[in-house]
């Protein structure tokens, strides 16, 4: 990654939005697999053309719903000239070689980065092979190349009209050679900025899309599986009758912290582990959530590590007319995806093949082939469609948990979590504390701005290269001030590690949901001390110019901001820049028996070019309600060394009864697309938390409302 | 012990191998081969699972295959052969529902429940007949949106 110069502040926004893959060497160009029977041309591993004129991308990243399909099918069909529909997509296999993001050096799909990692890649290597096709072309008719163009899966030669499809080019472009830095279009879009119907979406309305868990192989069996409840404990013993006892039931399985029953199908496997009480041995047994609260709170009073460092902040403080502090505590939250955990795997002969929906399936191959002790070669990852993925799936000890079964097994297996065992069993966002101080000047105004942020060193294990650095987790770190400008700021960085074998990970909106949790709510206290309104307040401490300023504004406007309100309503504002993308959200609430309800979200995002519209309005409803669900409840709970929740009823979701009326406007930009598939998620609590204060006068500092505020539906 | 149940899905009639007590979503998945309908819970909370069992929204993960009887059990991918299932499916492309789409089969058979039941269902019957169905990706106000399309072309 030399000459990637990292501007921490502003990393993800500038360096993932950037359109540097080209520059860092990202390998979407090496050479096309093995040419699959019937593909005459593959001029890269993203695409293929066949005989029959069949155009196939394969999509590098994971679809979780995010519509990576849909936005790839378009950039290709834009530099093709063809539909969408036209264009088929597979998913890529795990290998992160041929598909590793641009910017973040592996095959990952995160950090709502896979259409910036596409948008310069994809359409190159679909305009290579529009230049190949047309070369083609023009060698045959002894033409000039200048004066051919595509039109409906054929080379034209615009004066002759003469024509050529696709598949009949195929062959002849296969040999031509591959341009280095093929134009794209970039202006006068025919397909980008339309909202095209989403590819994958029939085939997930008739019930015929496969996700992981519908993976169907001869043979194969089906476990259910149960790892130590008790954090960082061990398997002891466990007596396997009562399982093999059931019927359909073939074997007992066990791992050093896990217990597995195998059957004919998953009824008589998940049934079969009901059976037997396993003895687990060692772990936290006494832990409990208010130790890891207390242990946060200590790291508060901590000096940490400096991320950002602008002015004299000591000397801003002793000169102030005001000041301003409070401590945030954000809880445990787990991803609660639809689709539980699982994985199909078969190993045999020193191979090993595995079916699977993962948003690092390179990755996943790498560490199954160490676990198991294989060559990376002798492992393979075949990718499905994901059930929702939110940053759990960017962790693969269950695949590797999975391997470690199969290999006791004959025949393929496949292992399915249940709902409580994902709950259970999570890779967490775990507690996250901030300290805010801020120096005010005469007017109310900050001068100041000093956060502390106690968390957990996720990058150091996730992607230290790109994102630790001098003891500072860059994401956590990230948004840490907000947008806004403040002629002094600093903020360090405490560590704050999780107890051995307490899994915790990315979750959706990552450093920026706890960062513009706290910024924005901040921000409504301070506007509150000065007596001012909080989009005044803000628009004050924004650039001039710049795009989160006519965001503000903008948002003002859609939401009608300072609008009479019926009694016992009140809004409450949070902007955000993120991802790429800038944001902002009014959440109107109404207060009734001192219970909140969220009635309206009017969202505003900038995203650059919208590559599809629908997409991105999707995004940002689903972004907003996940956001709701953490806000309103969400609180994963440690007693006695386990996880106390398990299943929807004491891990609720908000559901269609309490889903506010949602309304999202897309700012018209030429930008470079930027993400948005946790922009939503990031801004919900701010905006929630402050409309709350502006019904009560009270702030919040910690996440989700209180339970005696929130009715449970 | 085990017992070669009948059992009837989208009208075709098949021998299952499996123990009475087996819930019914594991049968059709694995046994009988049918993954359209899926997984969440497994305790009746989230609705991923919803099949009809004669014509009745029932959530088969929790449901003993030997609780249907001779009922005919209809699920994803036989709804599309029913006019209102085949509304539903149309407008769920129309309004473009769908995310990650792993919930939505069950709420697909959840929607042709009620418009079976009540053909012009308004917000408040669409929200109590549909709040037993969680959706992840949030696509709530999409879902009824294409409820009330579907209502619309009167196919109920
Ligand atoms: S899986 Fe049956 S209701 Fe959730
Ligand atoms: S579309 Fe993903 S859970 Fe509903």
């Amino acid at each position: 990654m030399a000459g990637l110069t990292i501007d921490r502040r502003g990393f993800m926004a500038v360096c993932l939005a950037g359109s540097g893959g080209l520059a860092l060497g990202f390998p979407l160009f090496a050479p096309g697999e093995a040419l699959a029977a019937g593909t005459a041309f593959r001029p890269n591993a993203i695409l293929a053309i066949g005989n029959d004129g069949a155009i196939t991308a394969t999509v590098p990243y994971a679809e979780m719903g995010q519509g990576a399909m849909t936005s790839i099918a378009m950039l290709v069909a834009e530099e093709l000239e063809v539909t969408p529909g036209a264009v088929r997509t597979m998913l890529a296999p795990g290998d992160n070689r041929l598909y590793a993001h641009p910017v973040l050096g592996e095959q990952i799909t995160g950090g709502s980065a896979s259409l910036r990692g596409s948008w310069g890649p994809i359409r190159k290597a679909a305009a290579a092979a529009r230049v190949m096709l047309i070369e083609a072309a023009a060698r045959q008719w002894r033409v000039n190349a200048g004066d051919c163009a595509l039109e409906d899966g054929q080379v034209v030669h615009l004066p002759s009209k003469r024509r050529a499809s696709f598949g009949a080019l195929a062959l002849a472009a296969s040999t031509m050679p591959v341009p280095s830095d093929p134009p794209v279009r970039t202006s006068g879009f025919r397909v980008i900025g339309t909202s095209a119907p989403r590819v994958d979406a029939a085939a997930k309305v008739d019930g015929s899309a496969l996700f992981g868990l519908d993976v169907r192989l001869p043979g194969m069996v089906y476990a259910a599986v149960q790892a130590c409840p008790v954090i960082g404990g061990k398997l002891g013993s466990v007596d396997a009758k009562p399982a093999l006892a059931v019927s359909g039931v073939t074997q007992l399985v066990t791992l050093s912290n896990a217990v597995a029953v195998v059957g004919r199908h998953t009824g008589a496997a998940r049934k079969g582990l009901a059976m037997i009480e396993p003895h687990w041995e060692g772990g936290s047994s006494t832990l409990s959530t208010a130790d890891l609260v207390s242990k946060a709170d200590a790291a508060l009073d901590r000096k940490g590590a400096t991320a950002y460092a602008k002015g004299d902040v000591a000397k801003a403080f002793a000169e102030a007319a005001g000041r301003f502090e409070a401590d945030y505590r954000m809880p445990m939250l787990a991803h609660a995806a639809m689709e539980p955990l699982n994985c199909t795997v078969e190993v045999r002969d020193g191979a090993c093949e595995i079916w699977v929906g993962s948003q690092v399936p390179g990755r996943a191959r790498i560490e199954v082939a160490k676990a198991l002790g294989l060559g990376e070669d002798r492992v393979k990852v075949n990718s499905y469609l994901i059930g929702g993925g939110f940053g759990r799936r960017l962790q693969s000890e269950w695949i590797v948990q999975a391997a470690m079964i199969a290999r006791q097994v004959k025949g393929p297996v496949k292992v399915v979590w249940s709902r409580e065992e994902d709950t259970r069993q999570d890779a967490y966002r775990y507690h996250n504390h901030s300290r805010v101080k801020v120096a005010l000047d005469a007017q109310g105004h900050p001068v100041a701005f000093d956060h502390r942020i106690v968390a957990p060193p996720i990058m150091l294990w996730f992607l230290p290269s790109l994102l630790w650095k001098d003891g500072v987790d860059i994401d956590a770190t990230n948004a840490a001030s907000g947008p806004y400008e403040f002629p002094n700021l600093l903020v360090d960085y405490v560590r704050d590690d999780p107890p051995d074998g307490l899994l915790v990970g990315n979750w959706r909106g990552v450093g920026e949901t706890r960062n513009g949790f706290v910024v924005e709510t901040v921000m409504d206290q301070l506007a509150a001390k000065a007596g001012a309104d909080p989009v005044d307040y803000r628009r004050r401490l924004l650039p001039p110019h710049s795009r989160i300023r006519a965001l503000l504004d903008r948002l003002a406007a859609e939401s009608r901001w300072g609008s009479p309100l019926p009694p016992g309503t009140t809004r409450g504002i949070a902007i955000q820049s993120g991802f790429g993308s800038h944001m902002g959200l009014v959440a109107q609430v109404r207060m009734a028996d001192g219970k909140v309800r969220v009635e309206r979200m009017t969202a505003v995002i900038d995203c650059g070019i919208a590559v599809n519209p629908n997409v991105v309005k999707q995004q940002i409803e689903g972004g907003l309600l996940f956001g709701l669900t953490a806000t309103l409840y969400s609180n994963i709970t440690i007693r006695d060394g386990r996880v106390v929740e398990s299943n929807f009823h004491d891990n609720p979701v908000v559901r269609m009864v309490n889903t506010p009326k949602i309304d999202v406007i897309i700012i018209d930009s030429k930008e470079e697309p930027g993400g948005v598939g946790e922009p939503g998620t990031s801004i919900v609590a701010p905006a929630i938390v402050n409309a709350v204060f502006a019904a009560t006068g009270k702030p919040l500092h910690q996440l989700p409302l209180p339970p005696s505020m929130v009715e449970r539906v | 012990m085990e017992d070669a149940v009948k059992l009837k899905v989208n009208d075709k009639i098949h021998e299952i191998d499996a123990e009475p007590d087996t819930p019914l979503l594991w049968v059709l998945r694995d046994i009988v081969g049918l993954t359209g309908t899926k997984f969440g819970c497994g305790a009746a909370l989230c609705g991923a699972c919803t099949v009809h069992v004669d014509h009745e929204p029932r959530r088969s993960c929790v449901l003993p295959v030997s609780a249907v009887g001779n009922a005919n059990v209809l699920t994803i991918e036989g709804v599309g052969a029913t006019p209102i299932g085949k509304a539903v499916q149309d407008a769920w492309l129309q309004t473009e529902v769908v995310q990650c789409g792993y919930c939505q089969t069950g709420q697909i058979m959840q929607a042709v429940a009620l418009l079976t039941a009540n053909p012009a269902p308004d917000d408040g019957a669409i929200d109590r007949a549909m709040s037993g169905n969680i959706c992840r990706c949030g696509t709530y106000p999409r879902i009824r949106a294409a409820i009330h399309a579907a209502a619309k072309q009167g196919v109920a």
